[in-house]
């Protein structure tokens, strides 16, 4: 079995209002030194295949179909058999 | 004419919607369940505002999976008239019907407030009977309606008249103080390019009677009616 983890934040072009506001809370507790803050989602997608190469190829159609929108956000995984 | 009123799970405001268009239209309204694949037999589908399937992973990208919306993209398809209200633009952005998607609000808030909307486009068959640049009061009830879309795909909406309402004053100026959410243009409803999709993230349905003390939002649904009766004659 292969398990993919995988990280979707909005793209480097979307203002992240959300991250934002993190960044600025961060700022005010002292940390200045905090260039910019992306929220995003993370999400561990256990795929039940021992062919690693059909594991990548079906999570990344996942993440293209649902799991993330492609007009606002980008998204990397990791795989690793399990 | 007959009109369907889409029913996710997490719909909220599928039975306003029933009764705003039976009330502004007196015409017939089903409930659609959204496990339904079948369309036949309706002339216009709203898609209503609600939190479908909890909001979860993304405003309206469950949804977009539900049977019910392969029907609706061949209905679209056809030609048929879909309005989509607040979750209902989410889902008929996830969907790839309207370009673009939603971010959350720029102050990180929901917001729930009265909204004016400036009519952009009175040549849809959404907006067919209002003034041009007709001012609207319609509220607004959301977290994400913080409309974005790349810049190429704006010049679009703009060079084809698909901006159908910004979020103005009540004398139609729109300014960055007018803009409730952070939307890109002020945008609060668009349409496609053939004008039989619209979505919007103000609700008609909730102002929509004198008794409820505002019925701005009526003249959608008599536009919808009109259009219909000008087709079919």
């Amino acid at each position: 079995m292969y398990q993919a983890k995988i990280y979707i934040t909005l793209r480097k072009s979307v203002l992240d209002p959300q991250g934002s506001a993190v960044t600025k809370s961060l700022h005010a507790m002292g940390y200045d030194n905090v260039n910019d803050v992306r929220v995003g989602r993370y999400l561990v997608v256990d795929v039940d295949t021992t062919d690693k190469e059909a594991a990548e190829k079906q999570v990344q159609d996942m993440c293209n179909k649902l799991l993330a929108n492609p007009v606002i956000e980008d998204y990397t995984f990791e795989l690793a058999e399990v | 004419m007959k009109f369907g009123v889409v029913v996710f799970p997490g719909s909220n405001c599928d039975a306003d919607c029933f009764h705003a268009v039976q009330a502004a239209t007196n015409e017939p309204v089903e409930y659609i369940w959204h496990k339904t694949d079948n369309l036949e037999g309706f002339d216009c589908i709203i898609l209503p505002g609600g939190f479908s399937y909890g909001d979860y992973l993304r405003v309206g990208a469950i949804a977009r999976f539900s049977p019910v919306m392969d029907a609706v993209i061949n209905f679209a398809k056809g030609g048929g008239l879909v309005l989509g209200i607040c979750n209902g633009f989410q889902v008929l952005l996830e969907a790839g019907l309207l370009p673009g998607a939603m971010r959350r609000n720029d102050n990180l808030q929901f917001i729930c407030e009265d909204t004016f909307l400036k009519v952009e486009n009175n040549g849809t068959p959404f907006t067919a009977l209002c003034q041009e640049n007709q001012v609207l009061k319609v509220p607004v009830a959301h977290g994400d309606g913080n409309y974005y879309c790349g810049e190429e795909t704006l010049k679009e909406l703009q060079q084809n008249n698909q901006v159908v309402f910004r979020y103005s004053d009540s004398t139609g100026e729109v300014t960055p103080k007018t803009n409730p959410n952070g939307s890109i243009d002020s945008i609060a409803g668009i349409c496609n390019k053939e004008g039989n999709v619209l979505g919007m993230m103000p609700h008609p349905e909730r102002c929509a009677e004198e008794l409820l003390g505002n019925a701005d939002g009526e003249i959608m649904f008599k536009s919808i009616l009109a259009t219909w009766q000008r087709r079919v004659r």
